[in-house]
């Protein structure tokens, strides 16, 4: 049951990556679309596509949190009091990013408009960083298994930051590859066109900052390395074959399926981390699945809870997702249109 | 004093700053909750209304509230996140210990905001696109997942006051009774207490906004339906809410006879105790306060011979060490709720006579400030139901000082928080603001064409308008 349980989470930790992800990422491309005039087009783009659906894909990360502590309140309360600062820096991030994006809708004023922005466009790409610094520390077994005190070694580690520049590459990757797909179904050749060098560049880089977390690990955890390239060798192979795929779908203009590729790359990452440490939860401390875990009626409980998630929440966001891609959501004339839309 | 000393050494120092933090960011997202939970039924009824009787009044209105909800959920969403974090940032102690147990409900309540997250996406951005009865179908999910969801998170608080439904062996949980854990003895009394809270925090502020509009000489149909749509359901309710408190109150006595002694100030157990209506208690010594003798026993359980238990049944250490906050939270939400219910009783009083809203300047005033006397009788009630419950976080089974962090510089996140909700707060009440300007000058605008074309109404099929 414990193992149910936690591939429950490995599962909904993949869906905030790979949903919630791409919202941050759009927040880095509204960032990098450079001067007003020059921004317009992508920031209408990034807007519009964000949207209706940020808040739904939000809920991952509270969904994730609360069967994080649910099932292994040991680990939680270790990772939480280690890692206190990043873990607060990444909350800070989400209030601003939160904040930032729902007001700059509303606002007409130009100066305040553009103040709005950028907070959200930093934010959003602070806090990936920041969640990425997490995980590494925890995959490096940084976090002692009943932590009193934060530290600042466990997430400035190189493994730990590593993995935060991994983290906020691979949330601009999937969004500029979601946002080619956005601009084909508005019959946008340009921001087509401008999505697609963004996406290739992203994946380049995510791939390059990808490696060269292994190669550090290599130095550096060798055991992990050993298992990454051991039982998790089909994943990490996964995850460079999809990305490499998606690079051939981009120069070759084939929007078909591209998203699940990309996606599915981000997800090989995350399941290869997962089998890689298989049954440790907290790496160096022997906490494992079941010695951090809670009883077996929370479990069942939680399990229940996850099947009706699959059965009530899937196709919820199944109809989120259709509405959204045939664009019956919008701004009507009395909502406000996308503010960004008018940042020029 | 040198005890007092060690004891904080011992335990946590940190315990004072994180529950100030607890108490901010709490006190912030609540009321945001309250609005999630409540006002998009007040959205769906002013669409019904729209639909089924052609009211366009109604229809704009439900259109413009759904912005504000749209900014309401967004800041909400993230303010409730931060709720979610600090269960382990700020109080690992807790986590650690019964987290197991306590999450349960919290899953379901992620299950609830999935789906309202979800159709709240659907229904605020498909004003322009969906036809009318299936954008308001696509609303009613988010109303029902929000009382089911808040019910989640209360059956926590719930747990809290009244904890069972697991065993405990050397210091780890063994084994779990999920059903007396969602629904712990004070979840009957709390549920619907904090769910009410929410419809008359919605309703009233709905409608201050509007008895405003009317104090500065808006007398028109528009403003008039505003505040009706607010305030009928929100008055409707307070006399439901009256009585559930009152049954509240009834079963703390016996649930957790030490807060009750405190909200009551009764420092000894005794029959024949009097009710103490305000009044400050500092040092045994209750200074201005108005004394109505047998009141108390007779509240808790109608004869002047009912004893009451006082703090004195327990050591100093595990009383609430601020009563007084306690007591004078306590009367201030009852006394703003009776306030609303006389308010209430006014309007139905002079419907019933007139077939009219009161005409009086007083009714308008009240009703401008409903709002703000419903968000400080229900803030005044959490200060009540958490303050009252110290110095134990899991009544009677942890203190807050054990939940607490062992990590330092709890003062510097509570100092970026204060600063931070400062300015998230204002910048969303200026928002809020900015939109009611741009409103009063969007219907300036279509005032000069009164006999114009009749406006496209919002769920028709617009394609044609769209092409």
């Amino acid at each position: 049951m414990a193992d149910a349980v936690g591939a429950i989470l490995v599962a909904s930790v993949t869906l905030y990556a790979v949903l919630g992800g791409a919202d941050f990422g759009g927040g880095l491309w509204d960032l990098l679309a450079g001067t007003t005039a020059r921004g317009r087009a992508p920031r209408d783009l990034i807007d519009a596509s964000i949207t209706p659906i940020w808040e739904a894909n939000h809920v991952w990360l509270v969904f994730d949190l609360v069967i994080f502590w649910t099932a292994f309140p040991r680990a939680f309360a270790s990772v939480m009091t280690a890692l206190a600062l990043p873990l607060w820096l990444a909350v800070g991030g989400i209030v601003l990013r939160g904040a930032g994006f729902a007001f700059r809708k509303e606002i007409t004023r130009l100066s305040q408009q553009r103040a709005a922005g950028a907070v959200f466009a930093f934010s959003s790409l602070l806090t990936p960083f920041f969640m990425g610094t997490v995980v590494g520390a925890i995959a490096a077994g940084a976090v002692p298994a009943d932590a009193r005190h934060a530290s600042l070694a466990a997430w400035t580690s190189p493994t730990a930051l590593l993995s935060g520049f991994v983290f906020a590459a691979a949330c601009g990757f999937l969004a500029a590859v979601y946002l080619t797909v956005e601009a084909g179904r508005r019959h946008d050749q340009t921001m087509g066109a401008y999505f697609t060098r963004r996406a290739q560049a992203a994946a380049v880089v995510t791939g390059a900052l990808s490696l060269a977390a292994l190669f550090e690990v290599h130095g550096s955890d060798p055991a992990f390395f050993s298992r990454l390239t051991g039982r998790a060798l089909p994943l990490v192979v996964l995850a460079g074959v999809c990305g490499l795929a998606v690079l051939a779908m981009l120069t070759a203009g084939r929007a078909k399926g591209i998203r699940s590729v990309a996606a599915l790359a981000v997800a090989a990452v995350i399941w290869g981390w997962g089998v890689a440490q298989y049954p440790v939860l907290l790496p160096r401390t022997g906490m494992t699945l079941t010695s951090a875990g809670a009883t077996q009626a929370t479990f069942v409980a939680l399990v229940v809870v996850a099947i009706a998630a699959v059965i009530l929440v899937v196709p919820s966001f199944a109809l989120l997702y259709t509405l959204q891609g045939r664009r019956l959501l919008g701004g009507g004339e009395q909502l406000a249109p996308p503010a960004a839309g008018r940042i020029s | 004093m040198s005890m007092t000393l060690l004891a904080a050494a011992q335990g946590s120092a940190q315990d004072v700053p994180a529950r100030a933090q607890m108490a901010t960011t709490l006190g912030f997202h609540i009321i945001l909750a309250c609005f999630g939970i409540a006002l998009p039924t007040i959205v769906l009824l002013a669409e019904f209304i729209g639909l089924r009787k052609g009211n366009e009044v109604a229809m704009r209105l439900a259109r413009r509230w759904s912005q504000v909800m749209g900014v309401l959920v967004a800041v909400g969403a993230v303010s409730g996140t931060v709720l979610s974090f600090e269960m382990g940032l700020l109080w690992p102690g807790l986590m650690r210990q019964y987290g197991s147990v306590l999450g349960v409900p919290f899953a379901l309540e992620g299950l609830f905001f999935f789906l309202e997250a979800i159709f709240a996406g659907i229904y605020l951005w498909g004003w322009q696109r969906l036809p009318g009865w299936a954008h308001w179908w696509s609303g009613v999910p988010i109303a029902v997942s929000g009382i089911l969801g808040a019910m989640s998170v209360i059956s926590v608080n719930a747990w809290m006051n009244t904890p069972g439904g697991f065993t405990e062996k050397n210091g780890r949980i063994t084994s779990v009774d999920v059903w007396q854990v969602l629904f712990p003895r004070s979840a009957i009394y709390e549920m619907p207490h904090m769910i009410l809270a929410a419809y008359m925090v919605a309703g009233f502020g709905v409608a201050s906004v509007y008895a405003v509009g009317i104090l500065r000489g808006h007398r028109d149909r528009y403003h008039y339906t505003g505040f009706a749509l607010g305030f009928v359901p929100a008055a409707i309710l307070t006399p439901f809410q009256i009585l559930v408190g009152d049954t509240a109150a009834r079963s703390i006595a016996q649930d957790q006879p030490v807060k009750f002694a405190a909200m009551e100030y009764v420092p000894k157990s005794a029959r024949q105790v009097p009710e103490w209506l305000g009044g400050v208690y500092v040092n045994g010594h209750i200074y201005g306060g108005l004394k109505i003798p047998f009141m108390d026993s007779l509240l808790v359980g109608f004869r002047p011979s009912t004893k009451v238990t006082g703090w004195d049944t327990v050591p100093p250490a595990d009383r609430p060490p601020v009563v007084w906050l306690i007591h004078l939270c306590f009367d201030a939400m009852v006394g703003l709720g009776s306030l609303l219910l006389l308010v209430g009783l006014w309007a139905a009083w002079t419907w019933w006579r007139r077939r009219r809203w009161p005409r009086p300047l007083l009714f308008w005033l009240l009703g401008a400030v409903g709002g703000l006397a419903a968000i400080v009788a229900m803030e005044c009630g959490w200060v009540v139901t958490e303050e009252g419950r110290q110095p134990w976080v899991v009544y009677g089974l942890q203190t807050t000082a054990q939940a607490a962090t062992t990590n330092g510089g709890v003062l510097t996140s509570l100092s970026f928080v204060i600063v931070g909700y400062g300015l998230v707060g204002a910048a969303t009440i200026g928002i809020l603001l900015m939109l009611s300007r741009r409103w009063r000058r969007d219907d300036l605008d279509d005032a000069p064409v009164p006999y114009g074309p009749p406006p496209v109404l919002a769920n028709q099929p617009s394609s044609q308008v769209e092409s």
